[in-house]
């Protein structure tokens, strides 16, 4: 599935697959201005992902992946362009900031949960404010979602009293319980060891299959972008446009073992250079984590 | 007592708010940061004025002593919380008021809490003080008093005395601060501290 650069300004449907969790980007530019001096983090960038799609995003730091991933979710504003979510309009020229909503949760770089709640208490949150579910019925489909992904034991412990690797996975079980149309992840592994990360990918692909949600996932790791992938989508250093997309068409459910295979090897090298070329050119640069 | 609790019900809440909204800081931040400075003996007279009698005075000075540290802690704790948390729970779908309750209050509290330990040393302080001044019995008079009649002993005494009282209150706010901060005891503990 090519994607071609899209100069239209159509205001209908998207052409990505309707369901839930579509998300169209149309030419989409952010300029920042900090001190005077525009910066432009992300450049005319197009894409389609489809309802249910796993959309890695590969790109040097600094590339202004996560500056696309904030306007998503309604943190930052867009200078130019449109995003759509499904048939919806998110933000565009007449409304740059899109609404921060449970239809798009984040899951965040070094975590936020709520420190000074429980993990059951976290999870629960986004149901109780919403008004969905009562507080006890919040309180019970928490310990369920938490029961599925192994956190049951941990439950009424807070952030600071487990490991990452817990905390991580029981703030993208408070994401999902919100029945999300799609998860924004940013980096979300990155600050832990290898092993850790592998148990990670397993449970967020095992998270995955059960609820089909759409997800955006921001990434450094090639390997693991591939892993967890239908699509890897690598970024060209700031500002930011799709530089190559690979499809990742190696069949779910995945495990571990699919990483010492040939098929897997085969897309490492595929998008292995467009990565590098990247990364060596945002070296010169300079680059610094922008927001 | 009364001092503190007053400042404390008024300073928390203005130094929350302050650091909450911007527009509120505007207003309130220079106000706030010009009338910090000025010493509370230096409010002695104006208080004698406004108020009658001879508690009130002392409670007046007490309560002003809390209330600019309660409301700087207050406003520093709000502005320490990482964005990130403001983010996650706009994502969640909270409305303001849970923002505010959920979010800002709990997350200024090591802050606040630090704060109530300094103010109820400077209530302490400006009592001691006004005593000292004006009073009549209480253990600032004593001081001042035993001086006069050069009884140094009961001078002494008066001041340990005092030193025990701050320490007291002050582990009796730090004790409350740990059994409303649980989660931040335990994190702390995993760390070794």
């Amino acid at each position: 599935m090519a994607v071609k650069e899209k100069k239209t300004t159509r205001k209908t449907a998207s052409p990505a697959v309707k369901g839930r969790g579509a998300i169209s980007i149309r030419n989409v530019t952010k300029i920042y201005d900090p001190e005077g001096v525009n910066v432009m983090a992300v450049d005319n960038c197009s894409l389609e992902i489809a309802a249910g799609e796993v959309c890695m995003i590969v790109g040097p730091s600094g590339c202004g992946k996560t500056t696309l991933l904030n306007v998503i979710a309604g943190f930052h504003p867009l200078t130019f362009g449109e995003i759509y979510l499904d048939d919806d309009l998110l933000c565009g020229p007449d409304k740059t900031l899109a609404d921060q909503g449970a239809d798009r949760m984040v899951v965040f770089q070094n975590g936020a949960l709520f420190p000074w709640k429980s993990l059951i208490e976290n999870v629960a949150y986004g149901p109780t404010v919403q008004g969905i579910l009562s507080k006890s019925d919040a309180r019970d489909k928490a310990r369920d979602m938490l029961s599925e992904a192994g956190l049951l034991d941990v439950a009424d412990k807070f952030p600071g009293e487990v490991s990452s690797g817990m905390a991580r996975r029981a703030e993208i079980v408070r994401a999902l319980i919100n029945d999300p149309k799609v998860l924004l992840l940013d980096e979300p592994y990155r600050a832990m060891d290898a092993l850790t990360k592998s148990i990670m990918h397993e449970a967020l692909l095992e998270m995955y299959d059960r609820t089909k949600v759409t997800i955006f996932f921001i990434t450094h790791d090639l390997e693991e972008a591939i892993f967890l992938g239908d699509r890897v989508v690598v970024m060209t250093t700031r500002p930011a446009k799709t530089k190559k997309i690979v499809d990742v068409k190696i069949p779910r459910p995945r495990d571990y073992k699919l990483l010492s295979s040939e098929q897997f090897r085969l897309l490492v090298e595929e998008a292995k250079d467009a990565v590098h070329e990247e990364a060596i050119k945002a070296f010169e640069a300079g680059e610094r984590e922008l927001a | 007592m009364i001092a503190f609790t007053l400042a404390t019900g008024l300073g928390v809440p203005l130094g929350l708010f302050m650091g909450w909204s911007r527009k509120f800081k505007d207003y309130a931040f220079p106000i706030l940061e010009t009338l910090r400075p000025i010493p509370i003996l230096a409010w002695v007279p104006l208080a004698i004025i406004m108020f009658s009698g001879f508690e009130t005075p002392i409670l007046f000075l007490a309560t002003l002593a809390s209330f600019f540290v309660t409301s700087l802690n207050a406003m520093l704790g709000v502005e320490s919380i990482d964005e990130s948390y403001f983010r996650a729970a706009g994502c969640l779908g909270s409305k303001k008021h849970h923002v505010f309750w959920h979010v800002v209050v709990p997350g200024a509290m090591p802050f606040i809490f630090t704060g109530l330990q300094i103010s109820i040393g400077v209530a302490w302080f400006s009592l001691v003080a006004a005593e000292m001044i004006s009073g009549d019995y209480g253990l600032g008079y004593m001081i001042m008093d035993s001086y006069m009649v050069n009884k140094y002993v009961s001078m002494v005494m008066a001041m340990i005395s005092l030193g025990f009282v701050g320490w007291g209150t002050s582990a009796m706010v730090r004790w409350g601060g740990n059994r409303m901060m649980q989660w931040r005891v335990k994190a702390l503990a995993l760390e070794g501290r």
